[in-house]
């Protein structure tokens, strides 16, 4: 039997719980991800800005290299190297970890952004570090950065498909099932494609209103 | 070595060489002000004034020399003969009796004007909230801005940032006040409100206060001194009174005649 290819309307609406379902752990993932990524993303811009080379280079090689690798490669290798660790558990780490490169330089020019004049003003009044960096430079750099961390979950919600190669059941396995149990794989796929659209649309529209808003 | 509060200028400069590449900006100045003293720095851009004021501040570091503030060495000590840096904790003990007021304000924006005055009180100081409050209230009485306690810094106009600014220098209790050039952002008609602000303060405190400013009126109200610098030096020192109407060094004419535009 080939696969099918005209549409039938029975088909779409008999794969759509299955969808949902799978949409239910791809949203899981993007922010459970999102949240490994904001939290590192910061760790590793505050850690590129310590005087300490023995800390910067080392750091430097892995997020270039974590960065210049394609993520599916990525989750197969810690998945075959930790055999044990549930996949989606792996997939939100390696999403995250991932991401984390990249939030990294929009925290660090969200950072560099802060005029000199703040970092002047918390010196004459003899703020201590820590209180000039969670009081007065990290709440407006943060604010300067959300827009990219936005535009950021959005990217990561869309690559989510690639948790397909360690087999966590989110949106596009579910489809493939379908298709593989039915043959019919053009109703599963639009409708991944639709729900996909359904979410990250008005999720840039937010975005991008974010974006006037603080500017 | 310690001296008993009084005894010691507020601010000694010994031998202080400030470079910024090859300019050298500062080459060996020495001047002390007294405790209490109002002291203006006049002279053209470049001639060094607000570099003492940031060194001051911790906000550059000497190349050269020692700076005292109550006799205390602030950034570096002689020891055995070598210039040595003093480490950051003591650095910042003689650093908290001192206050500044930028140009630009330099508010925190993420935080309300009470936040902002605040925020050292209880960070620095370790008052509580309530104490810090109650004092900053007191302050932003005192310049005028009582009723704008909850405003968020931008929503005000400079003159009223630069007032707010005042006062969150005030709140750290500071021995000497370095203001500099606090107007010069502002427009006009404004400067008279920030100004008075500042007359006020010299009159009911004993506030040592380096001031670099254009207002020469406001230099001639408040200090009672002026330094007259040119290329890093020292070229004539003065109270205002004779400063202002006989001075004797051509530079400081020449100076005066190009500010006063007479």
């Amino acid at each position: 039997m080939s696969p099918e290819t005209v549409w039938r309307w029975d088909r779409a609406w008999e794969v759509l719980p299955h969808l949902l379902e799978g949409l239910r752990i791809t949203v899981l993932a993007t922010v459970v991800g999102m949240a490994v990524a904001s939290v590192l993303g910061l760790v590793i811009a505050l850690a590129m800005r310590t005087p300490s080379r023995w800390l910067t280079v080392p750091l430097r090689i892995v997020t270039d290299f974590v960065r210049m690798t394609p993520l599916p490669v990525q989750l197969v290798f810690v998945w075959l190297l930790l055999p044990t660790v549930p996949s989606l558990v792996i997939g939100c780490t390696v999403l995250g970890v991932h991401y984390a490169t990249y939030m990294s330089e929009v925290y660090r020019a969200g950072i560099e952004a802060v005029p000199r004049g703040q970092w002047e003003a918390a010196t004459a009044l003899d703020l201590p570090r820590s209180r000039t960096w969670l009081g007065v430079v990290l709440p407006q750099a943060v604010r300067k950065t959300l827009p990219g961390l936005g535009n950021y979950a959005i990217s990561m919600f869309k690559e989510t498909p690639f948790l397909f190669v360690i087999s966590v059941v989110e949106m596009f396995t579910e489809a493939q099932k379908f298709g593989a149990n039915t043959f019919s794989y053009i109703e599963p796929l639009t409708m991944v494609g639709l729900l996909f659209l359904l979410v990250s649309y008005p999720t840039s529209l937010l975005v991008r209103r974010m974006e006037t808003r603080l500017a | 070595m310690t001296t008993t509060p009084g005894s010691a200028p507020a601010i000694e400069f010994c031998d202080v060489v400030k470079r910024f590449g090859d300019n050298v900006v500062l080459d060996g100045l020495s001047f002390s002000v007294a405790q209490g003293d109002r002291v203006t720095l006049i002279g053209p851009s470049g001639s060094g004034k607000t570099t003492i004021l940031r060194l001051l501040m911790t906000l550059e570091e000497a190349d050269g020399g020692i700076i005292l503030v109550d006799g205390d060495p602030y950034t570096h000590e002689m020891r055995g003969g070598k210039r040595v840096p003093i480490p950051e904790k003591r650095r910042r003990t003689v650093r908290r009796r001192v206050g500044m007021v930028f140009q630009q304000f330099n508010l925190f924006p993420n935080m309300s004007v009470l936040e902002n005055i605040v925020e050292a009180p209880v960070h620095v100081l370790g008052l509580s909230r309530a104490q810090a409050t109650v004092r900053a209230e007191e302050l932003l009485e005192q310049v005028g801005l009582a009723d704008k306690r909850d405003a968020r810094c931008t929503q005000l106009s400079g003159g009223q940032q630069q007032r707010v600014a005042i006062a969150r220098a005030l709140a750290m209790d500071p021995e000497i006040l370095l203001l500099d050039e606090v107007t010069s952002a502002l427009d006009p008609e404004i400067v008279a409100d920030v100004l008075g602000v500042l007359r006020e303060i010299a009159e009911t405190t004993d506030i040592t206060m380096l001031i670099v400013t254009h207002e020469m009126q406001f230099a001639r109200d408040v200090s009672n001194r002026v330094l007259m610098f040119d290329h890093g030096r020292i070229v004539e020192e003065a109270d205002p009174e004779t400063m202002f109407t006989a001075p004797r060094h051509e530079r400081t004419q020449e100076f005066l005649r190009a500010v006063l535009g007479s």
